[in-house]
């Protein structure tokens, strides 16, 4: 299974991974040798296999919609590279 | 001062009998420790973050509280923590330059529950993606049995910061072995439990039907009791299970006579090293010499195990890391040019190359036209790999193999090859997968290097599988050794 370096690129954006073109060959062969050893998986029948998502086949517990946390806005923002007014600050996204 | 030179080697026991008969404190217990880290440490860089501070101001809140008869199991006693768990106002970086600055605002459940003194974070491979402890931005750590070699991964700092009495226990993580196998490839017990028995709240997420803390420790009993402290429902993580947990201590002495032990022919075929081999064998012999009954059984599905958690793993992990994006916290790049360059650099920046390679793979398998035959099919597999056990559950008690095909390797001998260095995990993955508790002790060396041997059990079957531990402690000596140059 080889993956081309078009691939390799496309893949990067759908992650927002910024790769060097330098780099794009060597993913696309350590990529591929990945998915030579997931390709095993082909050989194997699941017809009619439910697949597994959770080990003990739990469904999502849910709880009532009610705050039960108080907010510490302040406190969790401390640590943010960049806020103003309580909100996060990021390069202009609409011209 | 007798007492002081003993006390690393003393259990959490004997420690909290100690401590709670006033023989020393907590505060001199914690210095010993700090001491030892300082002295000892830079030939392992098992700790990223040391807490001198932090750790001395609790082991005094310790003493207090134990003078007042106000303590629990753990106060006052020194752990180290895996640095994947968030710990208040300490440094918590995942091994990760793209933490490198984030300071946790909060503790993890699990710290909390312990309630221990916190002597620092031990380094991991970066966001518990490896096998090895190469990965860390903080560079590697070393074995402490043999400095040119891996203590394992990802939790190597714990383990080999356990091994070498730098702490009385410490917590780990595990993805698909993360804690057996570092355990085995430095001689320390490490137990990982059922999914849902510990909370994973505070936890950093790599790949969430998989992830699961877990105590390390040099014995089974130190393990059991560390296991009580950090097991338990926790609302606030909505995959935690809400299932009493047993008095892990209370069932340890249980008699083996009639216990059905299960041998999975697949981990005894190729590829595992004949010391390995030998010194399991040896233990199975220990076993049925305790009056357990072995038999062989087959999961035939295992060899797919290794190719499935490398689809699922890398999927759930590249929609984790999606919070990593220079925004609201951890790594951002300099002058940014809009919002998709802030994304893309302070990732690019912040991730090294093992977790890029593993987020890129969780991607392909999970886009359009991919997820059917990648995602969903190593969902399909995984249910047909916990079906074999189930069906081995219905003749044995427990399943018993090697926890790793090889003893520590050299440091850098598997970095150009990600898939060999994915094949250490072969007899620890399926575990993960199906969810079971699973634990790793230490047996005979192997050409002087520790050898670990693995005990999987059924769901919430962690009390067995601790008797079963420590029922071969009590008879041999093998976990009792400590590595040269750390007395």
């Amino acid at each position: 299974m080889g993956l081309l370096r078009s691939d390799v690129e496309k893949i990067a954006h759908l992650a927002r991974l910024a790769i060097a073109p330098g780099e794009t060959a060597r993913y696309a062969q350590e990529l591929s040798q990945i998915l030579d050893l997931v390709a095993q998986m082909d050989a194997v029948d699941t017809q009619g296999v439910d697949p597994m998502a959770h080990p003990l086949h739990m469904i999502q517990r849910l709880r009532p919609d009610l705050p039960s946390e108080p907010n510490q806005r302040g406190r969790f923002q401390a640590i943010a590279p960049l806020t103003e007014a309580g909100l996060y600050l990021v390069p202009k996204v609409i011209e | 001062m007798l007492q002081v030179a003993l006390m690393h080697d003393k259990s959490i026991a004997e420690l909290r009998g100690d401590l709670d008969a006033r023989v020393y404190s907590s505060v001199e217990l914690t210095r010993h420790y700090l001491d030892r880290i300082a002295r000892l440490d830079p030939r392992l860089n098992s700790f990223i973050t040391v807490a001198e501070e932090q750790a001395l101001a609790k082991a005094e809140q310790a003493d207090r509280a134990i003078a007042a008869g106000a303590g629990g199991p753990l106060t006052g006693i020194p752990i180290a923590h895996k640095d994947i768990f968030c710990t208040q106002g300490l440094r918590t970086s995942c091994g990760s330059r793209m933490l490198d600055n984030f300071i946790a605002p909060y503790d993890a459940t699990v710290v909390g529950q312990l309630d221990a003194v916190v002597l620092g974070k031990t380094n991991m491979d970066e966001f518990a993606m490896g096998s090895s402890n190469e990965t860390s931005y903080y560079g590697p750590v070393r074995n402490p049995w043999d400095p040119a070699r891996v203590p394992g991964g990802s939790s190597g700092g714990s383990a080999a910061a356990v091994a070498a009495r730098l702490c009385a226990a410490a917590t780990g993580t595990d993805t698909g072995g993360s804690i057996r196998q570092p355990a085995a490839l430095c001689g320390v017990t490490g137990v990982k439990p059922t999914y849902g028995r510990c909370s994973r709240w505070g936890m950093i997420a790599f790949a969430s039907s998989l992830d699961q803390a877990g105590p390390m420790a040099r014995t089974a009993a130190d393990a059991a009791l560390m296991l009580q402290a950090m097991a338990g429902f926790d609302p606030r993580d909505s995959t935690s299970v809400d299932t009493p947990v047993p008095d892990y201590a209370a069932l340890l002495d249980a008699d083996l006579h009639g216990l059905r032990i299960g041998l999975p022919k697949e981990y005894f075929g190729d590829g595992l090293d004949g010391g390995v081999a030998a010194s399991i064998e040896e233990a199975i012999r220990a076993y049925e010499g305790l009056g357990a009954e072995v038999r062989k059984v087959s999961l035939p599905n295992s060899p797919l195990s290794v190719p499935v958690y490398y689809v699922v793993a890398p999927a759930e992990c590249s929609s984790n890391l999606a919070r990593f994006d220079g925004v609201r916290y951890g790594h951002r790049c300099e002058n940014p040019k809009d919002l998709e360059d802030l994304y893309k650099r302070s990732r690019a920046e912040g991730f090294g190359a093992e977790v890029q390679r593993r987020i890129m793979i969780g991607t392909y398998a999970l886009s359009a036209g991919y997820y059917d035959a990648y995602y969903l099919k190593a969902q399909k597999i995984r249910h047909l790999i916990a079906d074999d056990f189930r069906r081995a559950f219905e003749q044995v008690d427990v399943i018993l193999g090697p926890t790793s095909p090889t003893t520590a390797f050299p440091i850098g001998s598997k970095m150009d090859d990600p898939v060999a260095m994915y094949l250490n995990d072969i007899y620890t993955i399926a575990t993960n997968l199906a969810g079971l508790p699973g634990l790793s002790i230490p047996v005979a060396p192997a050409a002087g290097m520790p050898v670990g041997l693995q005990l999987i059990g059924n769901y919430f079957d962690e009390g067995r599988l601790l008797n079963v531990a420590h029922r071969l402690q009590q008879t041999t000596d093998w976990h009792r050794a400590t590595p040269p140059g750390f007395e």
